[in-house]
């Protein structure tokens, strides 16, 4: 066995994307209809106050806020800080400052980004106004920035929204997170015997079960410590076939995933059953992993295929029912 | 008679700024082992389990089930869990054994800091409308915050420096502290800036780590501890999510929430959870702390900050001087949330 001890565990890139979609309600999806007509609205509470962003409910009176009135697309920097090395997704990829800005005619502060070129240009009181994004969708991307200055003479308030278009009801933003994801030292030992056509099942030190994968035991709480062998073959304990087509998916349905108790486990791993006819498998029927071609080999359960019928006469309830 | 519960048992992993798995089972295992050890328990002798972690720091939908493993939940177990710092979960646990459907609880917070982008991740915690989808990340927020309350003339550049330098001296004394040694203001005040007008020095390192509290009511604390940290008080209040919203100068959900604990006067110690040192200082005005309170003797947040078990231990630190005898009243406080949104305050006791 490759000695392993001096290499730190495995770890891999894990990225992991959605584009979260959501319904705006009757406040926010007027905001972002605005944002995408050029213009700016605000919430105005029961105390007189004009909230920008709105509010959805009042903080006083906890009743629906209803009294949406127009902001200035100008405003004065709160605080600020600088962001010299912008992060993926923020508002602008070269440096730039962050602020609170209370826009002309609102009571509370917008956080945006402020296109400022330098953090010497950035200061509390400065005014900035709105640059509006080319292609506005009702979102609050629609305000690429905010730049140093007072509006532009040009800038009348937007044409008023054409009556056609319609409102905007939901906004969709991607989310997008990079992540290293780093196994434990019983999943490293695991995945590197796989890479070698080995099953690597480890046994806890209290129960005296054997866990394929490894993991701390979870009627002990203390991670395993022995390695174990185990066979590529095994028993279906339970099993499911799959009728509903999804996205990704790899095999075409109907196929049967099942829970396999390898020989010499103690508790059944998943896979993929091929080589009978879905409504042929039984719980109890004994199977061998197909494993693919030892050149593709490397630290991945995918190394094996999916697990085979073997033939053998089934195996009787009783060698599988604490596994159930 | 109303039911009494106290800490009875501590523990915390080293914090190291990359360690262990992104599930962070591995990490837990001798963390409970220790702190069921200090409250002479084992692990059926728990009632009540309660954790704080996030999926959005190991990426992963129900990343807190794999967690489950190292506690043993075989046979079932009563088990809960909090997507917020453990304190939180502390809080659900101390109400439970209040309620009586538990005299003992285990709960532990841990976390990756390290697996992903801490500072971008934390954006997803925003409003997900008008703010999050402009990536501001937490040290900016912090770096917002902190101007207000530098433009307000509240505090300096230089008091902020002074909390850093104070606190790693004192984390110099804290084996389990990732950032820790002597310094002085001055040299701090010489680095430039990280994110104007936040350095480095301002800033909580980002932590991986693992911590575990326990407690129980009355008699069985007594039976389990010479000398339980009694809860005298504990309370949690939120401000409002939008940044504009609300003075960030100021903490209405810690005033409110050491109100709501009736703060002593006459504490010996505190421990708060401030991962930027401008928040130390105002946290300290909020809490309406004196000169006499012996602020994070551990070195706080500022020297160690695994996300969500950062606001657990220092309830742990502040108990654990109590259960040594050092203190005999001491307080901890806990924040989640940007620019110390919500606030938990609580008070822990020699004698009751």
């Amino acid at each position: 066995m490759v000695d392993t001890a001096q290499a730190p565990p495995l770890s891999a890139p894990l990225d992991i994307s959605f584009d979260y979609t959501r319904s705006l309600g009757p406040v926010l999806g007027r905001f972002m209809t605005g944002l995408r007509d050029h213009r700016v609205y605000g919430g105005r509470t029961s105390d007189g106050r004009v909230h920008v962003p709105p509010l959805e409910y009042d903080p006083l009176t906890h009743a629906p806020v209803t009294d949406l009135v127009e902001v200035r697309p100008t405003g004065t920097v709160v605080t600020w800080t600088w962001m010299s090395r912008p992060l993926e997704g923020q508002p602008l990829t070269h440096p730039f400052g962050w602020a609170l800005i209370r826009l002309d005619g609102a009571d509370t502060a917008l956080l945006h980004a402020v296109d400022a070129g330098s953090p010497d240009r950035m200061h509390t009181g400065m005014r900035v106004r709105v640059r509006w994004a080319a292609d506005p969708v009702g979102h609050i991307r629609d305000i690429a920035c905010f730049e140093p200055g007072e509006a532009l003479p040009d800038a009348s308030p937007g044409e008023p929204a054409d009556a056609t278009e319609t409102p905007v009801t939901m906004m969709t933003t991607p989310i997008r997170l990079h992540y290293r994801h780093t196994t434990s030292v019983e999943e490293d030992r695991y995945l590197r015997a796989l890479a070698q056509g080995r099953l690597l099942g480890q046994r806890c030190p209290v129960c005296r079960k054997v866990y394929v994968p490894p993991r701390v035991c979870p009627a002990d709480g203390v991670p395993p410590e022995e390695e174990v062998a185990v066979a590529d073959r095994g028993t279906i304990t339970t099993f499911c076939v799959v009728n509903v087509p999804f996205a990704g998916q790899r095999l075409e349905p109907p196929y049967v995933v099942a829970q396999v108790l390898l020989d010499g486990a103690d508790i059944p791993l998943s896979h993929l059953i091929v080589g009978c006819p879905a409504d042929q498998v039984r719980m109890g029927m004994r199977v061998a992993a197909v494993w693919r071609e030892p050149e593709r080999w490397s630290t991945t359960p995918e190394n094996i295929a999916h697990f085979a019928p073997t033939g053998e006469p089934e195996a009787p309830y009783e060698s599988y029912a604490d596994q159930l | 008679m109303t039911r009494r519960v106290a800490v009875i048992g501590f523990a915390q992993s080293p914090c190291l700024p990359e360690a262990g798995t992104t599930s962070g089972v591995e990490t837990l295992v001798p963390v409970l082992r220790e702190a069921l050890a200090g409250a002479k328990m084992n692990r059926r002798d728990v009632d009540f389990w309660c954790s704080g972690s996030s999926d959005y720091l190991a990426g992963r939908a129900f990343s807190f089930v794999n967690a489950v493993d190292a506690i043993g939940a075989f046979p079932p177990i009563c088990e809960s869990h909090v997507e917020m710092d453990a304190a939180w979960a502390f809080y659900e646990a101390y109400v439970k054994i209040l309620a009586g459907e538990a005299e003992t609880a285990l709960v532990y917070g841990f976390g990756k800091s390290s697996a992903g982008r801490l500072r971008r991740v934390l954006a997803l915690q925003l409003d997900p409308y008008a703010t999050a989808p402009l990536w501001p990340d937490s040290v900016s927020i912090a770096a917002l915050q902190a101007r207000l309350a530098l433009d307000a003339g509240l505090i300096s550049e230089r008091d902020m420096a002074e909390v850093a330098a104070r606190s790693r001296a004192d984390a110099a004394t804290n084996p389990y502290a990732q950032v820790a040694g002597q310094t002085t203001a001055e040299r701090l005040l010489a680095e430039p800036y990280l994110a104007d007008p936040l350095r480095a020095h301002d800033c909580a390192p980002v932590s991986d780590g693992a911590s575990a509290l326990v407690l129980a009511a009355d008699d069985r604390a007594r039976r389990q501890h010479d000398r339980p940290a009694w809860i005298t008080g504990a309370a949690h209040r939120v401000d409002p999510q939008g940044l504009g919203e609300r003075d960030l100068t100021t903490v209405p959900s810690a005033t409110a929430a050491a109100a709501a604990v009736d703060l002593p006067d006459d504490l010996d110690v505190a421990e708060l959870h401030a991962p930027f040192t401008h928040q130390e200082l105002l946290l300290r005005t909020a809490l309406g702390l004196g000169d006499k309170v012996r602020i994070n003797p551990s070195g706080g947040a500022l020297c160690g900050n695994p996300m969500f078990s950062a606001g657990l231990s220092r309830i742990g630190a502040a108990a654990a001087q109590v259960m040594s005898g050092r203190a005999r009243r001491a307080a901890a406080h806990a924040t989640s949330g940007p620019a110390l949104q919500q606030n938990l305050v609580c008070v822990l006791e020699a004698q009751r």
